[in-house]
């Protein structure tokens, strides 16, 4: 049997793609990825036509995407984010359809349960052999962990290996196996390096961003969850990493070690694992070099698949053990709901990646932020977009004060105990536009151009056009 | 306090503004570029005709390009452009 294609042309002839047909992609090559390019350009010189993509997440590396859009090649897009530069396209209405945003559990819910059924997934494997088993951790475009493309792989009715590290069958510690894939193609370079993985993340040396860390490991501490057997997960910006550091120096000085650390891993995780806060890390995606390293040389790093992650379809799901997140936000309102999908002038520039399924399923739900950015208050009487509902939500770090969500009576109780500066929401939006002035609310578009659909289904929040 | 050269103030950094003053033909010209001009842009020129008020500044272009600044770091940014222009710097 041979599965070797001579071409990704070739693989889409075998597959039998159509108009009207459903291609995936995942997202772990990031800003550097060449593959969804190639593919798309490739599809567009055979004239098939009216096609939904659904990925993982698009990057601003995906532009020419927009291009394919204006065309007519593509006219559905199911994704979980949407980077700035292609978001602004979105919002100024290049497309018919708006776009379906999903969460990282809910994409691969809606793909296992048959609701978005994909024809043909394509996959950029860093490392793969003839016969198609694949990994993310070898070879010169190493990514880390695969595990939104498990999904795709296992439930495309055709699924096809981009790689350009084509290894001796078999791939020893392969993560997605041949009984999935149908064809191999092999090109040049599946994707830039310096684009799929960011060197070393560094934490903030703001001061505010330093108070906002360290408020938020002391609300951690107080919260009654740091203890052994704790699990956490923080996001990649510069004032969660620098959360976790000093989250980092409590558990070291305290002794405390953890069970598992989860999420996007950055280095910052993989230190807590070798300093010992933690016995394993559970990794969906790879943020940088560090986190690379780890996955393929310490067995303690484990990948796992998004419906392992945080799939509401799956039997269980790791989101439902964690015990902390921290989350961000580009606007919080003063029912806790929180906004990740646009930016204050309704621009789409992000989307819900891993935060609503986290805040859902985790026991405390932090969000960090600046009380303000570039003069606009983060507190607003209602988000732009609603990304993840305010009940999921437990508590607002700022510099200005800690906003509790009054659901959340013990917790509030407990940060009251610890001396923490906590402050009622509608207080902190007060005292910001204090400093800010209140601003005037943007006029929204009349045409739905993007619908947030819940991680449970059903649509949370429709994003319109920026006029 | 008349404006005699050409100056400018701030920087171009996000919370802050970019202040450039020219000496005008007789009256005030404002031109304003903001990220926040839907939310503030009223607020901001307001500020800015308050500052040449207060100066006793009556012919001037002025150019602000603001990136977020809040208000007391839009005054201060006018005025030092003000001070500058006037011609003892």
């Amino acid at each position: 049997m041979n599965k070797i294609v001579k071409s990704i042309k070739e693989a889409i002839l075998l597959s039998n793609l159509k108009d009207g047909m459903t291609i995936s992609f995942h997202h772990h090559l990031r800003n550097g990825d060449y593959v969804l390019n190639m593919v798309m350009d490739e599809i567009a010189a055979m004239g098939i036509k009216d096609l939904t993509v659904n990925a993982s997440s698009l990057f601003d590396a995906h532009m020419p995407l927009a291009g394919h859009i204006k065309n007519g090649v593509v006219t559905t897009v199911q994704t979980d984010y949407i980077a700035a530069g292609l978001g602004r396209e979105f919002s100024e209405g290049i497309m018919k359809n708006p776009v379906q945003f999903r969460t990282h559990g809910g994409r691969p819910a809606d793909i296992s349960t048959g609701k978005t059924p994909i024809d043909v997934a394509f996959i950029a494997a860093p490392a793969a052999d003839p016969m198609g088993n694949c990994s993310g951790k070898y070879g010169k475009s190493a990514c880390g962990s695969m595990g939104y493309a498990f999904a795709d792989a296992m439930f495309a009715k055709k699924t096809v290996v981009i790689t350009d590290n084509l290894v001796e069958y078999p791939l020893q510690d392969y993560s997605i196996s041949e009984d999935y894939i149908d064809y191999v193609a092999v090109v040049d370079a599946i994707g830039d390096p310096k684009g799929i993985v960011s060197g070393t993340t560094k934490i903030t040396r703001d001061p505010v961003g330093l108070v906002m860390a360290a408020n938020a490991a002391k609300v951690i501490e107080a919260s009654g969850l740091l203890k052994d057997g704790f699990s956490f997960q923080t996001g990649a910006g510069g004032a969660s990493l620098a959360a976790a550091k000093f989250l980092k120096d409590i558990m070291l000085q305290k002794g405390i070690c953890g069970s598992f650390g989860l999420g996007g891993i950055t280095g910052y995780m993989v230190d807590m694992l070798k300093a010992g806060c933690f016995k394993n890390l559970l990794d969906v995606q790879c943020f940088d070099l560090d986190a690379v390293e780890s996955i393929k040389n310490d067995p303690r790093h484990m990948e796992i698949s998004s419906m392992q992650y945080a799939s509401p379809a799956s039997r269980s799901a790791v989101v439902n053990s964690l015990d902390v997140v921290i989350l961000g936000a580009t606007e919080i309102d003063t029912d806790f709901n929180v906004n990740v999908h646009t930016d204050s002038n309704g621009y789409i520039m992000g989307g819900s990646g891993g935060h609503s399924d986290t805040a859902a399923g985790a026991k405390l739900s932090m969000i960090i932020a600046p009380m303000m950015r570039a003069r606009l208050p983060i507190v607003t009487d209602r988000v732009t977009c609603v990304s993840t509902p305010g009940k999921d939500i437990d508590v607002l770090v700022t510099q200005g004060g800690i906003a509790v969500n009054p659901k959340n009576a013990e917790l509030r109780q407990r940060l009251k105990d610890a001396k923490l500066p906590i402050i009622d929401i509608e207080e902190l939006k007060a005292k910001t536009e204090k400093i800010t002035g209140t601003p005037r609310k943007i006029p929204k578009g009349d045409k739905v151009v993007a619908e947030v659909i819940c991680r449970g289904g059903g649509v949370l929040d429709r994003i319109y056009n920026v006029k | 306090m008349e404006i005699l050269k050409n100056a400018f103030a701030g920087t171009m950094e996000s919370s802050d503004a970019y202040v450039e003053i020219m000496p005008g033909d007789g009256n005030i010209e404002i031109q304003l570029e903001s990220v926040v001009k839907e939310q503030f842009g009223k607020e901001i020129e307001e500020a800015i005709k308050d500052v040449l008020e207060e100066n006793e500044v009556k012919s001037a272009n002025i150019r602000v390009v603001d990136r977020g600044a809040l208000e007391c770091v839009i005054r201060a940014r006018v005025e030092t452009a003000i001070l500058r222009g006037k011609g003892n710097e």
